[in-house]
């Protein structure tokens, strides 16, 4: 596994731990592990977007299951992120129907825009570009996921106009 | 319950699978089994090697089945057919997930610790192609260290998954999985945390290939250069059985592997204590050399067999030879020259 | 106009809270069904004919008798929501404007099913539609729709919804009990099948968002009236996701049996091609069934009228037909490059695969290596059939669907545009760029490969 020496500040706030304990009082008491998906996602979404090992460690102690049902879960799906990523990241879908629909235009213009190739953080910590498998809103190309919302039919002035949105703080990541 | 396997029958009980049922008529109707592992709860299925096709699929519904069934985890019922070794279409199945199995293989083995012993070598024998269709890059992996006893070799690995059931059923304290997924899943930590359970060497013994290999045997030596002799000794660890084999070279021991059965299942595990510990021949009480049932590199050089003695004198007539022209170009008579040496 | 099942109600203002949803007649279903016993619910979802609208089509009704009810065990539902087939976006739809019909199909099927413990399973990426469903469901329990004894019957139900995190393979139904359950998205070997042996290992049913939408209206109208809709095996109606080169883009409620050339052309639905460029390939039920060429998709083989039913779409078998499939319905016009198109369904297969079973996870991979190979101008004559070669060999020597969604595409296309594959590797120079058919068609430089094969 790629070693890693990013840290990262945890903090398990009341409001977190009251939605966790929601989330887990969803399954029957022997099956606290199903919630791990769900805990997991408002946990990273509480800890800027990613979660480290201790994080994780944090999460299999809350659950009482071993750290490695958590690290098998974690980098199994997509949208667990186990380094730090960008405080906007952008994820556009490059699967056939956006593809077909001129997202590969979009993403090299992205690439000119924020001077920054696919996967890179620019400098000032705030943008980040990547490309993903199918987002599930094909009729709507091109497209791209930023927090737990889509920005979709976009062209260069739609996200132009994005860029802005998020450097003048208007957008909402996630949807508490 | 009455199944036929390639035309031989058997009386099964029920809940037996169709690789169990194989087993007992035994010969080339056994199905090769990469990932599973009978003393193992919850393995097989995995590698797609076992497949057999099920021509009837029992007497109360004859129909066939229209897929492969990977033999490994399908249960007989009352009537089965099935072909093994009798099909083209099995055949063919094996072929591909041989194939499959090597392309991104490292095809390491004249550096690799089990060559000789790896049933991935074996599979691709048997259903294996001289030549490969892959021109692509081999997909690798970054080293990682999960112990000083264990070797994890992550390239070799097939991804059956023995190892973790090893961890979950052996010990308590499960500490590797498989992390990533798709044709970068690996085994791993990942955390480059210690193995270090009294019994997590029995993971060395239940892979089939060489990704999980012994450290203190590293490089030591070729397999079938060793001699295998079966021994015990009173181990005082619960679970252990004491019963291992031990690999020879003159009176060292260089290697304790549990002791293994036909289809490289070990018959018992053993704990860290007996594999890494007790090296000395005095540890042991030795019961006799252990035979193999099954052909094997090892066998080559098996003691227990009587062989023609053969003689080879080439090397002894090449050097008469050089001998002769020696004399005869009179090269002895012309003394070197400082010179020339430079 | 065809009849509106689903989404009929969908434009009405506020349809997303409970309020308007049961003014509209909301619930209704669950009312009528509480008067009935639980087999006769099954009785009327079977008497309907409603096939699962997830993919395989596997009648509704069926499914639900095979759940183990001597075991005793205590039984779940669980809808599929992870719609991740590339072309598909159906469900989200449905969803996001009207929540609370899914959560009464979930009652009335869990009440058929003798489930009190039921979940819907949404994908991930749909953050927000999981948000909505939430509320919806808060406000069900708040009405007395969803807890103990509901209103006055003395059926129970929990029922609540769960996310993944991003896995295609989830939207197999083992694979998402085991995310379910906490864990990576393995798909189990079967048998047991969920039915026997599901979520925690209790008989468990799974079926998808569209199919469980249904069951209302079923309920309300009987299976007869809904098997009146549609032709044949193929009643009722069907969400439609269309996109690709079309002028209307979106989620279209049909009546199964309508013409495909009428679903592409007319304004009620896509509204034609986009720019009015020719259509050259269709792909009808998402990206894992068979591509269709352009004279393959109005008319059959035979020379009959393509029409949306499951049957129409697959005659002529996988080597003149496809499969309706999830309703993915995908057109592409003459500037698409097939082959591209090909390696990028293969590298959605690639990153998919969860790389427990071998023709799957090495597979996968070495497909989309030789395919990006030819689109980039590195191809060699032999590649063609080292892929046909390939995709049979995973073909159908997998755990689970994922081996054979992954080798179809790349068949298909092979089969109806094979001369592209040839372009592509004798003249690599011409290919260069990314957008190399879309000023110049491959129909006018089609006459390269007829001259070279001479």
């Amino acid at each position: 596994m790629e070693k890693n020496n990013y840290t990262q500040q945890i903090n398990i706030t009341d409001e977190l731990m009251t939605r966790i304990n929601e989330l887990i009082s969803h399954y029957p008491a022997d099956k606290k592990k199903s919630a791990l998906i769900p805990v997991l996602h408002e946990v990273q979404d509480a800890h800027e977007n990613w979660l480290s090992i201790e994080l994780q460690n944090k999460v299999a102690e809350i659950l009482e299951i071993k750290p490695i049902e958590v690290y098998e879960v974690v980098t199994f799906y997509t949208m667990f992120n186990t380094k730090p990523v960008a405080k906007f990241m952008f994820e556009f879908c490059r699967t056939s129907c956006c593809a077909t629909r001129g997202v590969e235009d979009l993403m090299d213009y992205a690439s000119e825009k924020l001077g920054v190739k696919e996967g890179e953080i620019t400098s000032d910590g705030l943008f980040q570009f990547v490309g993903v498998e199918c987002l599930g809103a094909c009729g709507y190309a091109p497209m791209l996921q930023l927090g737990d919302f889509y920005h979709e039919k976009l062209s260069k002035e739609a996200f132009n106009q994005l860029i802005d949105d998020c450097k003048a703080g208007k957008i909402t990541l996630h949807d508490k | 319950m009455k199944v036929t396997i390639d035309g031989q029958s058997v009386e099964v009980e029920p809940g037996t699978t169709i690789l169990q049922a194989a087993r007992m008529i035994g010969g080339e109707s056994v199905p090769p089994a990469m990932c599973y592992y009978s003393k193992l709860k919850g393995t097989g299925g995995k590698c797609r090697c076992c497949l057999v096709e099920v021509s009837k699929g029992s007497e109360a519904d004859p129909r066939p089945m229209p897929k492969l069934m990977a033999s490994c985890v399908t249960g007989c019922m009352d009537g089965m057919e099935v072909n093994s070794k009798n099909s083209d279409r099995v055949t063919e199945a094996r072929k591909a997930v041989t194939e499959f199995l090597l392309i991104n293989h490292p095809l390491d083995c004249p550096v690799c610790d089990q060559a000789g012993e790896c049933n991935l070598q074996d599979l691709s024998f048997e259903h294996g192609k001289p030549e490969t269709r892959f021109i692509e890059e081999k997909r690798t992996f970054e080293p990682e260290n999960i112990g000083d006893k264990i070797q994890l070799h992550m390239n070799r690995c097939i991804l059956c998954q023995r190892c973790v059931q090893v961890a979950e059923q052996l010990t308590d304290d499960r500490v590797h999985g498989v992390l990533n997924r798709g044709d970068h899943a690996q085994i791993s930590t990942c955390v480059s945390a210690a193995i270090d359970n009294e019994f997590s060497g029995n993971m060395i013994d239940v892979c089939p290939v060489g990704a999980l290999t012994d450290k203190t045997f590293r490089f030591k030596s070729r397999v079938w250069f060793n001699k295998p002799f079966n021994a015990h000794r009173e181990c005082t660890t619960p679970g252990c059985c004491g019963k291992t084999t031990l690999w020879m070279f003159g009176n060292e021991i260089q290697r304790v592997t549990g002791r293994k059965d036909q289809y490289g299942e070990v018959e018992d595990f053993i704990c860290n204590t007996c594999r890494f510990d007790k090296k000395e021949v005095s540890d042991w009480t030795i019961e006799g050399p252990k035979k193999f049932d099954k052909d094997s590199v090892i066998n080559q050089n098996n003691y227990t067999r009587k062989t023609e003695k053969v003689v080879i004198n080439t090397e002894e007539n090449i050097l008469q030879g050089r001998e002769e022209d020696r004399k005869k170009i009179s090269m002895a008579a012309i003394p070197l020259k400082n010179n020339d040496s430079k | 106009m065809g009849r509106k099942i689903l989404l009929g109600k969908i434009n009405i203002p506020g349809i997303k809270t409970y309020e308007v949803y049961r003014q509209n007649g909301g619930y209704a279903s669950v009312e009528k069904a509480f008067k009935m016993t639980p087999d006769e619910v099954t009785e009327e979802v079977k008497t309907s004919g409603l096939r699962g609208r997830g993919g395989a089509g596997f009648p509704v009704g069926m499914k639900w008798s095979f759940i183990d009810k001597k075991s005793g065990n205590p039984r779940h539902l669980v809808c599929n929501a992870d719609e991740s087939e590339p072309g598909t976006f159906k469900d989200r739809y449905l969803m996001e404007y009207i929540p609370h019909l899914l959560i009464e199909g979930m009652i009335t099927s869990s009440y058929a099913l003798g489930a009190n413990l039921s979940y819907i399973y949404i994908r991930g990426e749909y953050m927000w539609v999981y948000k909505t469903l939430e509320r919806a469901i808060k406000e069900a329990y708040a009405a007395g729709w969803l807890g103990k004894n509901i209103q006055g019957s003395g059926y129970d139900l929990d029922l609540h919804v769960h996310c993944g995190a991003g896995a295609y393979i989830c939207g197999e139904e083992t694979a998402l009990i085991e995310s379910l359950e906490g864990k990576r998205g393995n798909p189990r070997l079967k048998p047991p099948f969920p039915a026997v042996k599901g979520l925690w290992q209790n008989p468990t049913v799974v079926n998808n968002v569209e199919s469980i939408a249904s069951v209302p209206w079923i309920v309300l109208n009987t299976g007869t009236e809904y098997a009146k809709i549609g032709i044949e095996r193929s009643t009722g109606t069907k969400l439609i996701s269309a996109s690709g080169h079309i002028k209307k883009p979106g989620v279209y409620e049909i009546e199964l049996g309508v013409s495909v050339e009428e679903f592409i052309n007319s304004d009620e639905y896509c509204g034609g091609m986009i720019d009015d460029r020719p259509l050259k390939a269709l792909v009808p039920g998402g990206s894992s069934v068979p591509i269709l060429p352009a004279h393959l998709i109005y008319k059959t083989a035979a020379g009959n009228d393509r029409l949306m039913t499951y049957e129409s779409l697959s005659d002529g078998g996988f080597a003149t037909g496809s499969m309706l499939g999830s309703g993915g319905f995908i057109v592409y016009n003459d500037t698409t490059c097939i082959v591209r198109n090909t390696w990028n369904f293969s590298r959605f297969y690639h990153h998919e695969s969860c790389g427990q079973c071998t023709p799957c996870r090495e597979g996968t991979g070495w497909l989309e290596k030789v395919l990006h190979r030819i689109e980039n101008g590195h191809g060699r004559e032999e590649d063609i059939e080292l892929l046909l070669s390939i995709q049979s060999k995973i073909e159908g020597n997998t755990i689970c669907p994922l081996g054979d969604a992954a080798s179809w595409p790349v068949a298909a296309a092979i089969r109806h545009f094979r001369e592209e594959f040839e372009y592509h590797i004798r003249f690599p120079e011409k290919i260069k760029n990314r957008d190399h058919f879309v000023h110049e068609p491959f129909e006018k430089v089609r006459h390269l490969i007829k001259k070279e094969t001479v």
